[in-house]
This record gives C-alpha cells, structure tokens and sequence, in this order.
C-alpha cells in the first residue's frame, strides 16, 4: 500500500501525541500534556462535527453546546455526589442526543444561511441558560471537584488518563471511517450532492440528517465529559459561540470531508494559538487574519493542500 | 404598574429600533447576495468606538456620530472589495471562517487601540432630559433613537420600493444571475448594499453607545439577536427585519422586566426568582424556533425561488 501524503500526515501526528507524555516527562514540563489531551479532546469534537459539515453538508454553528451539556453532566452529576463515571457518561450521552434531536428537528427544517443562524441562536440560548443556572455557579461555572469514577482508569492521575483519551480518539477515528463508509455514511453524502434525487430514491432523508445531527451530538457529548474531567470544571464559556467557531475553524483548518482531518486542523490551530500568545498578548490579530488568507488561497484546508488536487465542496 | 408597563413597552420599541437598524442591513446582505456575514457585529461596535472617540475628543456627541458613519460606511465597502467580494461564489463555509477571522481580529484591534475598559459617552446637554407625557417618564435620547431609526425605515422604504437602484436591489434578491445576465453591474449593486448595511451598523453602534456600555464584544450578542430578528423576519425582507426587531425588542424587554410577577402567579418565590431570568434570556429563541415550526422561511419571505 503506498501512503499517501495526506495519511503519512495523520500518522505523524497521531504519532507525536502518542509520545507527549514522555516528552513531557523527559523536559519536565507537564504543561505539554495538558496540551495534548486538551488537543484529543478537542479532535473529538470537531471529529463529530465534520461528520455533520464534511460529509452531511450541514453547517452548525452551535456545536460547542453538546460539548458543554457532557461537561455539565460531570459537572452536576458531581455536584450531587454521583461520581460513578458509567452513571455520568451515561447521562451525558442521553442528555446530549436529547438536545441535538430537539435542535436538530427545528434547525434541519431550514437550509444554507437560514441553518446557520439559527443552530448559532439555539446554542447561544444554551450559553444564557447556563450563565442564568445560579444552582449550578451561573455566569462562574461549576468546579467539579471528585473527577469521574471508572474503576479502570483514574481520571485523576495525567498520564492514564491521557492515554485512555488517546484511545478514544483512535476509537473515534475508527468509528468515523466505519460510519462515512457504511450505507447510512453513503446516505449522509448523497443528501449532501442532491436531496431530492435521494428523496426520489425513496431514502427519508430528513430522519437520516436527524440521526446524522444525533451521532454527532453524542460524540461531542463524549468529548464534553472528557473536557470536564480535563478542566475539573464546566462553565458556560463551554458553549459559547466562539467555541462553535473555533471548532468550525478547526474542521476547516484540516480539511473538510476527510476523516483524520478535523484532528490535524485541532492539533494545528492549538499549537499556532498556544505558539502565538507565547509571542504576543494580541495573537488574535495575527490568527484572525490567517484565517482570511486561508479562505482566500488554502481552500481545502491544509491536508487539502497536500492532496492531489481532488477537493470536497 | 401601569405606567411601568408602558415604559417597559417604550423601551422595548426602542431596542427593537436599535436592532432594525442592524438587521436591516444584514438581510439585504443574506438576501442579495447569500453572504453570510458574521463581522456586522463588528462593525456595529466599531461605530459605537469611533463615535464615543470623537464625541470625547471634540465635546461634540453629534460630530461622533457624523464621523462615524462615512468611516464605517468605508470601512464595510473596503472589506467587501478586499476580501468578502471573492467569497460570493465560495459557499456559506468559507464565508463563515473569513467574517469569524475578522471578528477576532477586529475585537483585539479594539483592545489594542482602546483598551480592555469600555468607553463612557455623555450626551449632550439638549438630549438628556426626560419627558412625562401621561406620567410615563421617557428619556429625551431614546426618543430621538426611535426617531431616528423610524426615519430609516422611511429611507429604506423608498429607496427600495420606490427608486432604480431599490429596483436593482429587488430585482438582484430575486434573482441574481437574470438580474445580471440583464446587463446590470451586480458586483456594484452588492458594494453599495454592503457599504449602506455597514453605514446602518455604524449608525446603531454609535446611538447605542450612550445607553448600552461602549465595549469589547458588545456587537456579538447584538449579532445573535439580530440573527434572530432576521430568522423571524424572513431572510432579505426589510419589512421582515422591521416587524421582527419591535418584535424580539418588545418581547426581550417585558421578558426580563415581568417575567419574574407572571411566574410568580403560580410558581412559589424562589422558584420564580430562580427560573424567571434564565427563561427570559431564552425567550426570543423560544419564539424564534416556534415561528420556525410553523413558517420556516419567516414571517414574510421576500425570495420566490
């Protein structure tokens, strides 16, 4: 099998994460693993999120919020004593697939900029209900303080839990690849190319953009639950609009419509966000621009730059 | 009571003004040119930064708002020919990511230059008072807002409905490609929209600034509002926008001011003390997505096809 540039990319760096602890152990600066786990966690979001952009044509601008209702899961499940991390994992996957049918009946009703608008107007609600949950720390967020309880691997201790994180993003990964491939995958992507042609093939094509908008919700659910042992905390910054963007960002960043790509573009973006305010205190003004010129002259994203010219719409 | 209500109700068209002002422009720039444009908001505050800057320097509120609009009017028609001119063919993604780029840039621009502080902006002294038409107590200023954007709305209306250039305007919503394939410079049409949209939120930022704070971020949430506005409205309807903006004005307002005494009919106090703020900054979203259930293009859907 040759490799292609694109996959020797994903290798390389999956294989750099696999080996951040032991740097950070080696240079004794454990800030590199807060780094990277914060880097797979984030993968898996925007992982599930191109799921719904690369492949279903659908772009949410709300997609942050499923990441905050599995850290708010943690967060008031904790809150109440319920460390069983099964019990938590559990309610947060519930809680996120509940909310992205609900949102994903009232949004997938609408199309183009109209679907934008208004997945970034239901997540901003979410935004304000959080800050407005005074129970639950309101606008200050709720500290976790008893990490979830897996029995198996302590969330408590860095390096087990970096690597059981490590795990679920190549399971991730792997379920990703299994799914864009599968029949339901195919369905997800002629919808995208022409609806009413699979409408005419007799495919219900709302229920599988729904489900589609569900798996996805849940995924980030997932990283959510993660995100909020990571942080021991979770707060309705989680769910602010600007972290829909930033996932977003990192969708496009490593290439829609590829599977490994959402993890390169996350690694990238928070290594150029970490090494930019190394420099600067305003490396908004240096990354907002970038992002201007990337739409200008990289479209397809990086990984689209190293493929042989065939790009997604 | 009552003239409470009444005063909440005024402030509620008030912001509902303020929003138009925004929302206007917006929808002509979804509705033309299927731009999605997420950096009004920014430009909204960058009228709010200009004016108050002016205003302070030169004594002069009104001078602040005379500078403001031409330099943001020229700021939306820069960004349109540098950058989101290229964007029209490159679909909504690629329109997202360059506006959200700007956003960033745009509000560390702000922080540099300004400073992380907000801006305080006096009015002058023949805008301060306040009038008791009935014994309701309505400030002078906000008055003079609503008269103001009432007055765009005039503008709007005649430029649209009733001159060539609205014609083209029309005539580009509707249909894009026949409107140019009909010998009309479309590419100049969609500056002079952009630029009167930016013109619009320069104008909003910089009569929001004495009654909303001047600062950093203030255009996001007004942005989320607006696109709510819009959503309701129907995308490129300025009646849309207008209708749409008294409506989420009026109902966020009596929301966050009565929310808390209707609940407390039948809620006990603390749980209407509790529940009441979080459902009202949910309120506009309620209503957005239940006007969405039963009219997904809008209250008045301006495209045909």
């Amino acid at each position: 099998m040759r490799l292609s540039a694109r996959t020797i990319v994903v290798l390389a760096v999956l294989a750099i994460l696999a080996v951040v602890p032991a740097i950070s152990a080696w240079t004794d600066v454990p800030f590199w693993t807060d780094l990277g786990r914060r880097m797979m966690i984030l993968s898996i979001a925007a992982l599930s999120l191109n799921l719904l952009m690369g492949y279903g044509g659908m772009i949410s601008f709300g997609h942050a919020v499923y990441v905050g209702v599995g850290a708010y899961a943690v967060g008031i499940c904790a809150f109440y004593d319920i460390t069983d991390g099964y019990v938590q994992l559990a309610i947060a996957l519930a809680a996120s697939a509940l909310l992205a049918l609900v949102f994903g009946a009232i949004s997938l009703r609408t199309r183009g900029v109209y679907f934008i608008m208004i997945t970034l107007a239901l997540a901003q609600m979410m935004y304000y209900l959080g800050a407005g949950l005074d129970t639950y720390g309101g606008d200050d967020g709720l500290p976790i303080n008893q990490s979830s309880d897996f029995g198996i691997v302590d969330f408590g201790a860095s390096v087990p839990f970096y690597y059981l994180t490590f795990a679920l993003l190549l399971l991730a990964l792997l379920f990703m690849q299994r799914l864009v491939n599968s029949r339901f995958g195919m369905v997800i992507q002629g919808i995208r190319s022409n609806e009413a042609r699979m409408q005419a093939l007799g495919h219900p094509t709302l229920r599988s953009r729904l489900a589609a908008f569900v798996i996805a919700g849940m995924m980030a659910g997932l990283a959510g639950v993660l995100l909020a042992n990571h942080t021991n905390f979770a707060n309705p910054e989680m769910m602010h609009w600007t972290r829909s963007g930033d996932l977003i960002v990192m969708v496009l960043l490593g290439g829609m419509g590829t599977v490994a790509g959402p993890v390169v573009g996350t690694v990238v973006y928070l290594a150029l966000e970490e090494f930019l305010s190394g420099i600067t205190e305003y490396w908004q003004l240096i990354i907002g621009p970038f992002l201007v010129l990337v739409v200008l002259f990289a479209r397809g994203g990086l990984l689209g730059f190293l493929s042989d010219g065939r790009r997604d719409g | 009571m009552s003239t409470l209500v009444v005063e909440q109700l005024f402030n509620g068209i008030q912001l509902g003004i303020l929003l138009f002002l925004l929302a206007a422009g917006l929808t002509l720039i979804f509705g033309i040119m299927d731009l999605m444009n997420l950096a009004h908001g920014s430009l909204y505050m960058l009228g709010a930064y200009v004016s108050s800057t002016v205003a302070l320097a030169s004594g002069s509120f009104m001078l602040g708002v005379v500078v403001a609009l031409p330099a943001i009017l020229l700021l939306g028609v820069l960004l349109e020919s540098a950058v989101l001119r290229r964007l029209y063919r490159s679909g909504h993604l690629d329109q997202v990511l360059a506006t959200f780029g700007m956003i960033l840039f745009f509000n560390e621009f702000v922080r540099v230059v300004w400073g992380p502080a907000g801006i305080e902006v006096p009015l002058p002294p023949f805008l301060t008072g306040t009038v008791y038409p009935g014994g309701v107590a309505l400030p002078v200023y906000r008055l003079v807002v609503m008269a103001v954007g009432l007055a765009v709305a005039g503008f709007l209306y005649v430029l649209v409905a009733k001159t060539r250039i609205g014609m083209l305007i029309r005539a580009g919503a509707s249909n894009r490609e026949m409107t140019a394939a009909l010998g009309v410079d479309i590419g100049r049409v969609f500056t002079l929209v952009f630029g009167l949209g930016a013109a619009l939120a320069g104008l909003a930022g910089a009569m929001a600034g004495p009654i909303f704070a001047v600062s950093i971020g203030m255009g996001e949430n007004v942005l989320i509002q607006t696109f709510v506005v819009i959503v309701i409205g129907g995308i490129g309807s300025i009646r849309g926008a207008f209708v749409g903006a008294l409506l989420i004005g009026v109902i966020d307002i009596m929301g966050r001011s009565f929310l808390k005494d209707i609940f407390g009919l039948f809620l006990p106090f603390d749980a209407a003390e509790t529940a009441a703020p979080a459902v009202a900054s949910m309120l506009i979203y309620i209503l957005m997505a239940t006007v969405l259930f039963f009219r997904p293009q809008g209250l008045f859907p301006a495209r045909t096809g």
